[in-house]
């Protein structure tokens, strides 16, 4: 305070004449920037190894850039022809089509364009390429529309033109709808047929599954939570052994057990079989159902229930529901109206969790799901591997980040990322 | 809590029933892992355990599965496919990550709870979305396929691991300490070196081995982003359980719970021992 004393008038001074005010901010400045320099390595690491590919999918799912790049004269000329005049395009518009067809016969991309036009119109692959390998061998100089139709009648199609028009843009909302069991058809957006609609089933499925899977880890997991967080300290450690060890052992690992155990000729059939439960020729079907989705990944992820329970547990002072009893509580009564509510946010933490995780799950289901165990996350990966349908496997895709995503928010809002705990 | 002598019949019966249940439910959690151990010296090739087994007759039992892992060249080849991803990804993750734990855990970091976000991501986002963005985004940039590419997913995925445990630790930190020894003359890379890496040791290493775990079990992401030439051993096992199921898989999961169970071990002597160090613990 000398200096203030010596100077009135004027701010404080720092030991080397300079604002105090100005000295602090720079130093505060100075030191928000080396903790900014040792994050950015991994920061920019992190974009580019992660951020951007999800990015490039959440792109990839409204991409389509193929129609406009491999028929570009065509859909320019398609951009004249009125799609409400119930007639079929004219002459110029089959020319443009001829001359585009020219390249992309010889690039040999048409048949992609088929492909990516069959998503939303049946037939249309099989058109391309009828097309295809008669291209070279059309009229140049007789009028083009007719040689078309000679071809293929659906050239003639007004609903099939509509359709490219409807998707000769850069960019389409078709892979969403089609992930929504909608379609662009040609009064607007409609529902798929019946016999077409998966994807909203397998959503729901997906959703019931693994609601029933955290429920299921909530039951079983509490106890366990309770029994580590009342134990004295060095016996709960033991247990806490127990608990650890399935959830450092491999995914995979403990995929096979279950899917060995489960087996009709598996041992816990044995076992029931030898104690009389289950009549030899009538063996529980355990596996490749939503059975056995539901008991793998419960075992799976309970771990991941018991940690954040336990760890919020170890907090609450049993002395209370001692208290309780002292004043006239039953056991029931001192639980629930004082324990319980206590450990609220554990149950939140660990159901939020187990239910971030199973809803994503795609290992367990694809090996122990048969076809009615399996979720969204397998679809997915069938589009991309064998179906080849990469729109349509990212717009899945988005949906599901965009759920988890909320449920991560939920996460952070309750628990906060930083109280994460491992183990 | 121990049952008090004053406690009723029902009470006692109540306390024994809930200790049972636990108990139930310890073994649904342990059971699996415990049971694949004995199945997979099954001298047959069955799933199940044999009569032999049963009246345990050592004809009953043999290593010809693990055999069968060591001198197939299929098992061999991801085993080696495993041992040289896996390191290589912790390696990165540990660095990159230790570095920005240090930051974020400075008292001033701008953006905190946005950059938090973002490196946490990958432990919460389903790894098939992070699999699928990383297959479509590595094969426009030539990753997809190569050695580098998984090693540069799974260091990805193993990042939020050894964020977390690396800036917890580093709460327990003095900071006045790193202020002592720039006092005493020592530049900030040494302060680094000499003492503030000895003290977060511990949660360094249990943040590298959990990243190794994550890059070791991860199967997700390497089919995707992979290629034949790198297939791991996780990647092998899901092939395996797959199409045609052999008992050999069964040897190699109990080889890797072995692992898992040492790799816990470590952890749990890390845990122990910083809790210690911090006189958090009974002793």
């Amino acid at each position: 305070m000398t200096d203030a004393t010596a100077n009135p008038e004027g701010p404080i001074l720092s030991a080397d004449g300079v604002p105090l005010k100005r000295s602090l901010s720079r130093a505060l400045r100075r030191q928000k920037l080396r903790a900014l320099a040792l994050i950015a390595p991994l920061l920019i690491f992190v974009i580019l190894t992660f951020i951007a590919p999800i990015a490039d999918m959440l792109f990839r799912s409204v991409e389509n850039s193929i129609v406009p790049e491999t028929i570009p004269a065509t859909a320019a000329a398609l951009g004249e022809w009125d799609e409400t005049s119930g007639q079929a395009p004219g002459e110029p518009v089959f020319r443009a089509l001829y001359e585009d067809l020219k390249v992309a016969v010889e690039e040999k991309t048409h048949t992609r364009l088929g492909s990516r036009l069959n998503y939303e119109m049946t037939g249309a692959s099989s058109l391309f390429r009828k097309t295809g390998r008669r291209v070279d061998r059309m009229d140049e100089s007789a009028p083009l529309k007719e040689q078309f139709l000679d071809i293929d009648k659906g050239w003639g199609d007004i609903e099939f033109w509509q359709g490219v028009k409807r998707f000769s843009g850069d960019y389409t909302a078709g892979y969403f709808l089609g992930a929504a069991d909608l379609k662009d058809g040609p009064d607007g957006i409609e529902s798929k047929p019946e016999s077409q609609q998966i994807y909203m089933l397998l959503f729901q499925r997906t959703l019931i599954l693994s609601v029933t899977i955290t429920v299921a880890c909530l039951l079983v997991g509490y106890p366990i939570a309770f029994l580590l967080a009342t134990l004295p300290l060095r016996t709960s450690n033991m247990l806490l052994i127990l608990v650890l060890l399935p959830f450092w052992t491999s995914l995979l690992v403990r995929t096979s057990a279950w899917k060995v155990l489960l087996q009709q000729q598996g041992v816990i059939n044995d076992i029931l079989v030898y104690i009389g439960l289950v009549a030899d020729n009538a063996r529980l079907e355990l596996i490749n159902n939503a059975t056995g989705t539901i008991i793998a990944m419960t075992h799976i992820l309970l771990p991941f229930m018991i940690l954040p329970l336990f760890s919020v547990m170890k907090t609450i002072p049993i002395t209370y529901v001692r208290a309780a009893k002292s004043l006239g509580a039953t056991d029931w009564t001192a639980f629930w109206r004082v324990y319980f509510p206590q450990s609220v946010p554990g149950i939140g933490a660990g159901a939020i969790l187990c239910f971030i995780l199973s809803i994503g799950y795609y290992i367990t289901p694809e090996l122990v799901g048969g076809t009615t165990g399996t979720f969204i996350s397998n679809r997915i990966a069938y589009h991309i591997s064998s179906s080849l349908n990469w729109g349509l496997a990212a717009a899945l895709g988005c949906i599901l980040l965009a759920v988890v995503l909320v449920l991560y928010w939920l996460y952070d809002r309750i628990v906060g990322i930083d109280n994460v705990k491992l183990g | 809590m121990a049952l008090p002598t004053y406690a009723s019949t029902g009470q006692t019966v109540w306390y024994y029933a809930f200790r049972v249940i636990c108990g139930l439910i310890f073994f649904f959690l342990i059971f699996p892992i415990l049971t694949i151990i004995p199945l997979s010296f099954n001298a047959l090739p069955y799933f199940t355990f044999t009569p032999e087994m049963l009246r345990l007759d050592p004809a009953g039992y043999s290593l010809e599965h693990y055999k069968d892992f060591f001198n197939n060249p299929d098992w061999q080849g991801a085993l080696w496919n495993s041992v040289r991803i896996a390191p290589v990804a912790t390696l990165l993750s540990v660095a990159f990550g230790t570095l920005a734990a240090i930051g974020l855990s400075q008292s001033h970091v701008p953006f905190r709870g946005a950059i938090m976000a973002i490196l946490i991501s990958p432990m919460i986002v389903p790894l098939i979305i992070s699999a699928a963005g990383m297959y479509f985004f590595y094969s426009r940039i030539g990753l997809q396929g190569t050695y580098w590419g998984v090693v540069l997913a799974h260091a990805a995925l193993g990042i939020p691991f050894v964020i977390i445990t690396v800036t917890a630790t580093m709460v327990g930190f003095d900071k006045s300490l790193t202020r002592a020894s720039a006092n005493l003359g020592a530049n900030p890379v040494r302060t680094f070196f000499k003492v503030q890496m000895p003290l977060i040791l511990p949660g360094v290493i249990s943040g590298g081995l959990f990243a190794f775990i994550t890059s070791f079990d991860e199967v997700v992401v390497v089919i995707f982003v992979g290629s034949a030439g790198q297939k791991t051993l996780p990647w092998q096992m899901f092939t395996g359980l797959r199409e045609q199921i052999s008992p050999t898989i069964l040897a190699v999961a109990t080889i890797l719970v072995v692992i898992s169970i040492c790799l816990l071990t470590v952890v749990e002597l890390l845990r122990r021992r910083s809790e210690r160090l911090r006189g958090m613990s009974p002793g």
